[in-house]
């Protein structure tokens, strides 16, 4: 076993093919949304509220936020946890995998040509065996223009 | 901070406030020992716990302060002066308080000049007295410096010792009675104890919860006909509802901590501008939640200062036009449903009309020739629209109109709404309706594009079927729909369109739901594809991503645990836009009328046929008015008929005197029910009132219920169920009759005669034995002599025992605690309906909802029979 301090735990999500982690000290939980209530004249990204045992959480699609392209309507979705500022947030992806422990010497800077939209809300990049890892920045990704559709 | 000073700067603060209060009091009142007593108390408290604390500028402040009073209280004249200083030493303490709150110690800097002034006060107003108060011999004494701040002279000391009685100690020597006072107020305090804020909104918090989940079980045990867990479900519900209730008690304050402030502010300006003026608070102890208590305080004090400021006239003008010299505010508070009312009136100038038209048209609110058109109130409305006032020049030249839009705007922010009525030369009032609380709100569940929306029934005025044909229906003005709903026209919007959603289905422009909203003095109607029921929601706030969507104020959990948004009236009415608000202003001219209302006054309808006398019928029980050209009447089959709507309509006249009119515009008033519709014919219509409805002579003659006397006249109440029937000798008949073999019985009870009257032929032609009573004793009465009745029908409010009492004497008695009670009521609010299900109504129906009434007996007859 190393040293903890120098390992970070990921649960990985993938989002159009793409694999994703989440920094697991930042996600409250990991659920099967349903009964989602779609919010009229929102941003584009908020897929909707819920109730989760009792509180409303927000659902913000990151394939959207992502700039990946629609979902298809049956597709299955689970929705990740996390709270921000008081405030329970989930957020939408395709599939959850597992949890893994990566050295933080392993996490690379957003290579210079990553998309855009994905760079604003990645953290660095860790190179797995078969595919690259993409660390979102929670707090960055829940950024979203409240005012996009106000006007 | 130390606990000991946190609770000394509350206490205090508490204190300071009411001593601010009752020395405006006392300077009207300086005779008033009782007042003063109180003041002196306060003050003292103050200073004995500086003293404690360690506040040497506190504690000789309020020393000083406290001898100039002594001084009062031995009897010397109150005057304005000495008032004046003493509310300065209270400012001063104040300002030293603040900065205590924050540094926690006191500020650097002295207080000796104010001191001084108080000591020459004291010197001043105190010198003749002293020889009078003093008994005995008195050696003057001259001490060999000057007296620091807070100390007493020899000479006070002397004479407090020589009247006080013996028992006192030394450290406290002028204030027996006060002492007594103390422990009176220490008494009092035992029994009450200071929470945290926080602690109390925790538990509002969980309370909701709480509700919610409540909600949420009663909605699966719905789904369970036969549940074990009925009957302790219901204990919980009864339990929680009262849980509900307490804490939203706890949380509640009287109006009065809103109005502590005035007094003092009213009589500053009343100094500054050269005013007399009287504040007269009434109500003062009517509560509500706190949390809308604060957000009241602003906009109160702000319209208090505009009336001491703008509304009344200064003193030579008001003599001049031979008012009473002293102007005066008049403050009242009252509950009224689920809400407060709040006046603020004046008797002053009143509003400047003109001035205000002059705005209005230069801002382009309304056109000149529209303008000309408005009725006075409604002119007096534009001071509410936002923009209005801002400008700078019409302080000083209209008569008022500094902020209302502003004030409005925070009023429609908590939901509440905001009226004016000025005449001029005789004052202004206005009148704010509140909710009591903003947590718990019983909303309408509606549907739009298949989602479901709550709408705050608070703004819900009214809620009408659209149908192609029937009588409500969807107009167009260009591109603006409107309904034309009895006299006014409403705009309309569809909530899909308001929300950019895409409709559900088809659809169909002349078909669906209107919610109708009324916003402050706006109206208009919201459509919806369905209205599905109302519910009990607690307003929980929007996440921060999606507050900036004006069209809502929050979303809910409803009881089968969807989320869903709570549509926020003001913000579709922004929407809506200024496009329609002159139009409104103008389609609201009726509305405004009728907005005089109190509680129980009926709208009625005034009209002349076949002779001079006036007539009146409920405005409620007529669908629409309408003018249709005479020569459109035909005569099929010997009766007048006229093409309405794609279907012939009867014509009915009230007697043989009136005249179907062979040319010009013929009145009419449509009366319909569901697809058929008959018409009244009338000779002119004259009016709608807002009056209370008593009959005061009951007629013989058919058709006409009784006389009453409505804007000084008299008038006949004419009987609509009466005329109903000759257009469609089956209009009552059609529809219920086949039902059941035996007849069921009905005991109705109401307190107005008119209602009995109306309603009895009615339920009898859907096929019901009535009996009808006028009183709920008399009701009882019946039923204790072993008379049986199927079900009972009873108004709400009725005098001596209401339907509330007498469902609850049915329950107590088990003779009769099965009897099904259905109640009638001209206004639903939350409370009232909780109430109702505590006592056990079975259903509750608008009083002039005919057709609910038969759908509600028939839905009970049918559960009864089931059971």
């Amino acid at each position: 076993m190393t040293e903890k301090v120098d390992e970070d735990e990921f649960i990985t999500a993938t989002i159009g093919g793409q694999l994703f982690g989440l920094p697991i000290l930042r996600v409250q939980d990991v659920f099967a949304p349903e009964r989602i209530t779609r919010v009229p004249l929102a941003a584009a990204e908020i897929a909707g509220v819920l109730n989760l045992r009792g509180r409303i959480v927000t659902l913000i699609d990151l394939r959207r936020r992502l700039g990946l392209g629609a979902r298809e309507d049956d597709a299955q979705t689970m929705a990740i946890g996390v709270e921000s500022q008081g405030e329970s947030y989930g957020l939408l992806i395709d599939g959850v995998g597992e949890v893994l422990k990566l050295p933080r010497s392993g996490c690379e800077p957003n290579p210079l040509n990553l998309d855009p939209k994905l760079a604003t809300v990645s953290a660095g990049v860790h190179r797995l065996e078969a595919q690259l890892l993409v660390v979102v920045d929670v707090d960055r990704a829940l950024d979203i223009a409240s005012t996009a559709i106000a006007a | 901070m130390d606990d000991l000073l946190r609770e000394f700067l509350t206490e205090t603060h508490e204190s300071l406030d009411v001593v601010d209060v009752e020395l405006v009091r006392f300077e009207q009142d300086p005779n008033n020992a009782k007042i003063l007593h109180n003041i002196f108390r306060l003050v003292h408290t103050i200073k004995g716990t500086c003293g404690f604390l360690g506040l040497p500028r506190l504690e000789a402040l309020a020393h000083a302060a406290e001898t100039l009073m002594g001084k009062f209280r031995d009897g010397l004249a109150v005057t304005g002066e000495a008032v004046t200083l003493v509310l300065a030493t209270i400012d001063r303490i104040k300002s030293i308080l603040e900065t205590l709150e924050h540094e926690q110690r006191e500020p650097a800097g002295n207080d000796d000049e104010l001191i001084a002034d108080l000591q020459r006060m004291v010197d001043r107003i105190g010198g003749a007295a002293a020889q009078t108060q003093t008994v005995g011999t008195l050696v003057t004494q001259v001490l060999e410096r000057p007296l620091r701040p807070g100390e007493d002279s020899l000479d006070d000391l002397e004479r407090a010792f020589r009247q006080t009685a013996v028992e006192r100690s030394a450290a406290k020597p002028a204030k027996p009675v006060v002492e007594s006072a103390d422990d009176e107020g220490s008494r009092i305090a035992n029994q009450s104890i200071r929470v945290a804020l926080d602690s109390l909104e925790q538990l509002m918090t969980m309370v909701s919860e709480l509700v919610l989940t409540r909600n949420q079980l009663l909605e699966i045990v719905r789904r369970h006909e036969d549940s074990e867990f009925k009957g302790p479900l219901q204990r919980l519900s009864n339990v929680t509802a009262e849980l509900q209730e307490g804490v939203m008690k706890t949380r509640m304050q009287p109006i009065g901590n809103a109005w502590q402030k005035l007094p003092r502010i009213v009589r500053d300006l009343g100094a500054e501008l050269g005013k007399q003026i009287d504040l007269d608070m009434q109500g003062a102890e009517t509560e509500l939640d706190r949390q809308v208590l604060d957000l009241i305080k602003d906009p109160l004090t702000h319209m208090v200062r505009n009336s001491a400021d703008h509304g009344l006239e200064r003193t030579e003008e008001r003599r001049a036009s031979g008012k009473p010299e002293r102007g005066r505010i008049r403050l009242s508070a009252y509950h009224e449903g689920g809400h407060i009312i709040i006046q603020i009136a004046d008797d002053g100038r009143g509003l400047d009309t003109s001035r205000i038209k002059a705005k209005a048209i230069a801002q382009g609110l309304v056109s000149e020739a529209d303008a000309a058109k408005l009725p006075e109130s409604q002119i007096h409305k534009f001071i509410f629209v936002p923009g209005f006032s801002t400008a700078a020049e019409i302080t000083s030249i209209s008569g008022r109109g500094v902020g209302m839009d502003v004030v409005r705007t925070n009023i429609d922010q908590i939901g509440g709404s905001i009226d004016v009525k000025s005449i001029a030369g005789e004052g202004v009032s206005f009148t704010l309706k509140i909710p009591l609380t903003l947590a718990i709100v019983a909303a309408l569940i509606v549907e739009a594009g298949g989602d479901r929306f709550a709408i705050p029934q608070l703004s819900v005025v009214e809620l009408a079927r659209v149908r192609g044909g029937s009588e409500h229906r969807i107009e167009r003005i260009k591109d603006t729909t409107v309904l034309r709903l009895r006299d006014k026209l409403l705009p309309l919007a569809r909530l899909t369109a308001l929300l950019e959603i895409e409709a559900a289905g088809e659809v169909k422009a002349d078909d669906g739901f209107i919610v109708v909203i009324q916003v402050g003095s706006q109206s208009f109607g919201i459509v919806v594809d369905a209205v599905l029921h109302t519910e009990e929601i607690v307003v929980k706030p929007m996440s921060s991503k999606l507050r900036h969507i004006a069209m809502f104020s929050g979303n809910t959990i409803l009881g089968d645990g969807s989320v869903i948004m709570i549509v926020e009236p003001n913000g579709i009415a922004r929407a809506l836009g200024s496009t329609v608000t002159s139009q409104m202003v103008a389609a609201d001219a009726a509305a405004a009328r009728s907005a005089v209302a109190d509680g129980q006054a009926t709208s009625l309808l005034l009209f002349r046929a076949g002779s001079t006398q006036l007539k009146a019928v409920p405005l409620a029980l007529v669908t629409r008015l309408e003018e249709i050209d005479a020569r459109k009447v035909e005569i099929s089959n010997g009766r007048h008929m006229v093409q309405y709507r794609g279907q012939l309509m009867p014509l009915v006249t009230l007697s043989d005197e009136v005249r179907i009119k062979g040319e010009g515009a013929q009145p009419l008033l449509v009366f319909s029910d569901g697809s058929r519709a008959m018409a009244l014919v009338v000779d002119e219509i004259v009016d709608i009132v807002e009056e209370r409805l008593e009959i005061q002579v009951a007629s013989e003659n058919a058709g006409v219920l009784g006389s009453a006397i409505i804007k000084g006249q008299a008038a006949e109440i004419i009987d609509v169920g009466h005329f109903l029937p000759l257009a469609f000798e089956d209009w009552f008949r059609r529809k219920e009759q086949s039902a059941r073999s035996p007849a069921r019985t009905v005991l109705l009870i109401d307190d107005s005669p008119f209602f009995r009257n109306m309603l009895t032929p009615v339920l009898q032609a859907a096929g019901y034995e009535v009996t009808a009573v006028g009183a709920a004793a008399e009701a009882l009465a019946l039923l204790k002599d072993g008379r049986a009745f199927d079900v009972a029908i009873t108004d709400v409010e009725m005098p001596e025992m209401d339907g509330f009492q007498f469902a609850e004497s049915l329950r107590a008695d088990p003779r009769t605690a099965a009897l099904p009670v259905i109640a009638l009521c001209s206004t639903a609010s939350p409370e009232a309906v909780e109430r109702g299900r505590r006592v056990g109504f079975y259903d509750y129906v608008a009083k002039f909802d005919r057709q609910g009434l038969i759908a509600a007996l028939k839905e009970q007859a049918d559960v009864g029979y089931a059971a």
